[in-house]
């Protein structure tokens, strides 16, 4: 009796779920329901809470306190400009929870003799796996964003060789676990190895690669989770697991679309060397034109059609408040200002789209790179702040550009193009970004913040 | 065996397939944030093991498990629910209705 009312209730929840998630395609309705999937949380934790199994509650409610009391501020404290270190450090406790839920329960089959079939052992190996290599995969991304360690690729000689070992050696050790689940040393050494795998698996991938590791990871750890549902026989995380190993796949299939590249490329690519010479010779002895805030001012104040395309630089320099009150400035001289969002841009999938929306900016101005490029042609001014190798014409004209056939945003076809940048560094690629060198770009050097607080003083006063 | 589980499975990632390729771009980050909270059911699986009275190495990993279950419950829900309320619309005005909520990479 008891049973049948737990089940019916996660079978409530899990449809509550999704019906949370499908509203995430309405951003008008996306509030809403995810408050309903919030509900069918609740249901799903009263509903075990009263299972039979459960005689003793203090250390579930210890540990509910500390949950909330860790949960609250990662909720609520947390700024937008640091939410791909937040994505990325719950990913690592989402497979923390996987991973030991899968150790609990082999200990208690396994070592303490309660048996375990074949196909339960296969599922726990691969939860602790799977779960081990999220929590330090995902640690390290934290590190990276959070720029506890350097962005940049560490890479050494052998890497891939000693990725691959450790990826046999992984599937050595799943198989003898699985095979002789009473060998407890070998049970534990693959959670070790799970664990280093993760760390070698991460630590080669730059910054602007986050975006695809993190969805890669988020699948990883939905996986993890789905596992935990076979080994314990539970539909509702089997279900949630599915659901959230399909997103994290589906983002970063779409997010190295974006980047023309592999998994494999990003995986084992690095990166590392940018090409020398090749495309950099071609325009070696062109320059550019560097221009004046006021004549930017001039330019914005008098435009009609203005695109904004907002990089990682304007997150870094945390001026989306500064380029949401410059949108205001032209659209009050008349002028249409609207956002052009790259599927890469930044460090996450829709990371600007969130600081935009933290400015104030109205979602219907933010346009992805579909449904924007046909519009550039009659575009007076673009103002690319702080994008690099996502506005490089390259990507389409040159094809010894490492980054040729990846989707770019059309800029160059618009009437004019205003570069906010703080130097001519090269992009997160190394790359020459031939846009700099068009007759119809300008740029602007500084700070992004600083430039645009001037800018918009200047739009003032004409 | 697992056969049951496993039409679950197949099934639930097919409607996931579904359904998350139609979430536009716009909403990419609060979709992570919130496939995160609902990952959080892994909290059931933990306070399973935390509250059995299976000794104390099994509830205190169980105790562990559903902290940081917890976290990721509460505060997935909470930034859900944070970023979702900063997606406004502007008022209604000229073409801002077109294409919007369809877009498909």
């Amino acid at each position: 009796m008891r049973a049948t009312f737990v089940q019916l209730s996660y079978l409530a929840s899990s449809v509550l779920f999704i019906l949370g998630l499908r509203s995430l395609t309405r951003p008008d309705q996306a509030r809403q329901g995810m408050r309903l999937a919030a509900v069918g949380m609740l249901v799903a934790i009263v509903a075990t809470l009263v299972q039979q199994q459960i005689i003793d509650y203090r250390w579930i409610a210890a540990g509910l306190v500390v949950g909330v009391v860790a949960g609250y501020p990662l909720g609520m404290w947390v700024p937008m400009t640091a939410m791909p270190q937040r994505i990325a450090i719950a990913l690592s406790f989402g497979a923390l929870a996987a991973t030991l839920v899968g150790v609990a329960e082999y200990h208690g089959r396994v070592v303490e003799g309660a048996g375990v079939s074949r196909a339960t052992m296969v599922a726990l190996s691969f939860e602790v796996m799977l779960g081990s290599l999220t929590v330090t995969g995902a640690a390290i991304a934290f590190g990276k964003l959070q720029e506890l360690i350097t962005g940049r690729p560490i890479t050494y000689r052998g890497q891939n060789v000693v990725t691959a070992l450790l990826a046999l050696v992984l599937l050595v050790l799943l198989g003898l676990v699985v095979a002789r689940p009473e060998n407890v040393a070998a049970f534990y050494i693959m959670i070790g190895v799970a664990a280093l795998f993760g760390v070698q698996l991460v630590m080669p991938i730059g910054g602007a690669d986050m975006p695809v590791v993190v969805a890669l990871l988020n699948s990883y750890a939905g996986l993890a989770a789905a596992a935990t549902g076979f080994a314990l026989n539970n539909n509702i995380l089997i279900i949630c697991g599915a659901l959230d190993g399909a997103s994290g796949f589906i983002l970063s299939i779409l997010m190295s679309k974006a980047m023309n590249r592999s998994f494999r490329n990003i995986i084992f690519g690095a990166f590392g060397g940018a090409p020398k010479g090749g495309p950099g010779a071609e325009i070696g002895d062109r320059t550019v034109r560097s221009m004046s805030v006021e004549d930017a001012a001039i330019q914005l104040a008098y435009a009609q059609q203005v695109v904004i395309v907002p990089g990682y630089g304007m997150a870094v320099a945390q001026a989306q408040h500064q380029v949401r009150e410059l949108a205001e400035l032209v659209e009050r001289n008349g002028g249409e200002v609207r956002y052009a969002v790259h599927p890469v841009a930044g460090r996450m999938p829709g990371h600007m789209n969130v600081l935009l929306a933290e400015a104030n900016v109205p979602y219907d101005r933010m346009y992805d790179m579909e449904e924007i490029n046909a519009e550039f042609e009659r575009v007076d001014v673009v103002l690319v702040i702080g994008a690099n190798d996502v506005v490089n014409p390259a990507a389409r004209t040159d094809p010894s550009s490492p980054i040729f056939g990846m989707p770019i945003l059309d800029v160059d076809k618009a009437k004019s193009v205003i570069v906010m940048k703080r130097g001519m560094s090269a992009g997160f690629a190394g790359i020459e970004n031939a846009l700099f060198y068009e007759p119809r770009t300008s740029m602007l050097f500084g700070d992004a913040k600083g430039t645009l607080t001037k800018l918009i003083g200047e739009i003032k006063a004409l | 065996m697992y056969l049951l589980q496993l039409y679950i499975f197949v099934l639930a990632a097919f409607l996931g397939y579904q359904i998350i390729s139609r979430v536009p771009p716009l909403l990419h980050t609060p979709l992570m944030a919130a496939t995160n909270a609902i990952s959080g059911i892994s909290l059931v699986g933990s306070l399973v093991v935390a509250g059995s009275g299976h000794g104390t190495i099994a509830s205190f990993l169980g105790f562990l498990a559903v902290a940081a279950a917890t976290t990721n419950v509460v505060g997935g829900f909470l930034i859900t629910d944070r970023m979702l309320g900063m997606f406004k619309r502007n008022e209604p005005k000229q073409d801002a209705t077109d294409g919007k909520g369809g877009g498909r990479s």
